[in-house]
């Protein structure tokens, strides 16, 4: 059943390669926005890659779905999934209490102390399995088993910049202070969404993802730094 | 070098700077804001004498008051039925007209339409995010949100005296209540005789209607089975079912991604007709092939681009 191919009103196909979250399926999806990626086509507009599916955008003035599908099935055809290698970017973090509102309560619930919480999060490698929602909002996958828990029943408002928050089996370092429903485990300096750059993220789809922990010394001076 | 500058006196809520948009970044979260209806934006400019790309204001039912406390500049209006008046006197609806150090400029909203473009002859000052000043609301990002006591900064001003006056009126440009749909791409997700209430259905816009979407009413959409879709693409004019079942219709200042199905995503020659319905009109739906989706925005491009570049070639001499 799956790839599965299926046209968007007059701008876009949409490839979906399943139907839910999973590493494989999530690598054939960054390897098909690798290879779309570097091939273009005319008419192509951009490329979203998602958990599952790549959404295929192009200008309907100057080509057209049966165009897009032929080039989607040879790319399909013809990719490699995890024979590139991928990129690895470090974040950093800091875990101090007043950076981390639900730290205690995650320990609690996930029956283990703080310092545990903290270890087994930086214990993991995580991938980019999609961005979106906010800008540069990279959803990380890869949260080690014994602290994964379902979101809140409801959000919470202005969450700041830089919280390293988490759900199920994700994390996700924010870049706008938003509402969210996540766990905020820390606070992070990195700067991921940097508009003046090309790309404007740190990170692209299936990129690898590590955390390094710092005190608050660094954090402070990363944080003053950044905003000056 | 001539400058005007506009001193905000008072802006509706949603009263931004745009200008074409952000394109190409939805894969890192980054949308394209720009304006509501993109043609009304094309016009604005092209009725005096520019493409497509330059940044100009966008307003809403809220309207607009400004004094220009520095320079004379000509002005252009187009999208919706709105009214503008320069120290009181009505200049029309889709019109030109200059303003000069003083006077002050009115967009109220007339008998219909939602959104309009007030281009300007010269260049609004605002710094580029992302190489585009169009705002996103919701993040701020871009040009920004227009309040009370901003003021505008114009360079290059210009007075085109010859442009000044009425716009030829397009049919493109009216409301649109019967809006063409491709089906899907989760039409898994709907019962048969689901997607043909969506289609025989005569829904409402609600009052949630802002520059990321429109909620509407009518009916409500049942989804088959377990919502258990992973997050994906999220176009700009996606019919999406959140769990309420009322269809909410993205706009230009969409989220990228969205774990809720699309029965249906509107095509694009008519997006700008529908952001032109106001709340509490009806709108109907009907669904065509992709290919007739293309068929489509060819034949609206080739209109707008004759009416656009007789515009440009205007005068009132």
């Amino acid at each position: 059943m799956y790839p599965r191919l299926v046209p968007v009103a007059d701008c876009g196909l949409l490839v979906e390669f399943g139907d839910h979250i999973d590493p494989v399926i999530n690598a054939q999806v960054a390897t098909f926005d690798r290879d779309l990626m570097a091939r273009g086509f005319p008419g192509f507009t951009e490329s979203v890659p998602s958990w599952s599916a790549v959404l295929v955008g192009f200008d309907p003035l100057i080509t057209d779905h049966e165009q897009v599908r032929a080039l989607a099935e040879t790319i399909i055809a013809t990719m490699k999934p995890g024979a590139a290698k991928r990129a690895r970017h470090e974040v950093l973090a800091c875990y101090d209490d007043d950076l981390a509102p639900d730290l205690a309560i995650m320990a609690q619930k996930t029956g283990r102390t703080p310092d545990e919480v903290i270890a087994a999060h930086l214990s993991g490698t995580y991938v980019v399995g999609m961005m979106g929602f906010a800008p540069g909002y990279a959803y990380l996958d890869g949260l080690p088993e014994p602290i994964r828990l379902p979101r809140k029943t409801a959000p919470v408002r202005g969450v700041p910049k830089g919280s390293i928050m988490l759900a199920g089996s994700q994390c996700i370092v924010s870049t706008v202070t938003m509402p969210s429903g996540w766990w905020v485990i820390g606070r992070s300096p990195t700067r991921i969404l940097r508009p003046e750059n090309h790309p404007p993220v740190l990170f692209d789809m299936g990129d690898e993802i590590i955390f390094k922990r710092i005190d608050r010394k660094t954090f402070d001076a990363m944080s003053t730094e950044a905003a000056s | 070098m001539s400058r005007a500058v506009f001193l905000i006196e008072r802006a509706g809520p949603m009263t931004t700077i745009q200008d074409r948009g952000r394109f190409g970044a939805q894969r890192y979260g980054i949308n394209e804001a720009g304006p509501m209806d993109r043609a009304a934006y094309r016009t604005a400019l092209a009725a005096l004498g520019y493409e497509p790309g330059p940044a100009l204001i966008e307003t809403s039912l809220g309207g607009l008051a400004l004094r220009c406390i520095q320079g004379d500049i000509t002005v252009a209006l187009a999208g919706g039925g709105f009214r503008l008046t320069i120290d009181g006197e009505t200049k029309g609806s889709w019109c030109v007209a200059t303003i000069r150090a003083g006077q002050r400029l009115e967009i109220k909203p007339g008998p219909w339409g939602s959104w309009t473009c007030l281009a300007v002859a010269g260049d609004i000052v605002a710094k580029p995010w992302m190489g585009s000043v169009a705002t996103h609301a919701p993040t701020g990002f871009g040009a920004g949100v227009l309040k009370t006591n901003d003021e505008v900064i114009i360079d290059n001003a210009q007075v085109l005296e010859a442009r000044e006056g009425l716009l030829p009126f397009p049919v493109t440009g009216k409301p649109r209540d019967h809006v063409r749909v491709v089906l899907g791409p989760q039409q898994q997700f709907f019962a048969p005789e689901t997607i043909d209430a969506f289609l025989n259905t005569n829904f409402t816009l609600s009052g949630e209607y802002d520059r990321m979407g429109v909620k509407l009413t009518g009916a409500k959409i049942a989804i088959e089975g377990a919502l258990d879709m992973p997050s994906q693409a999220l176009p700009r004019g996606s019919v999406q079912i959140p769990g309420h079942g009322d269809p909410l219709i993205l706009l230009s200042d969409h989220q990228t991604t969205g774990g809720y199905p699309k029965i249906a995503v509107t095509i694009g020659a008519d997006q700008d007709g529908f952001c032109q319905l106001r709340p509490r009109q009806n709108v109907r739906f009907s669904a065509i092939t992709p290919d007739a989706a293309i068929t489509a925005a060819r034949s609206r491009a080739k209109a707008e681009t004759a009416y656009l570049d007789r515009l440009r070639r205007r005068t009132n001499a």
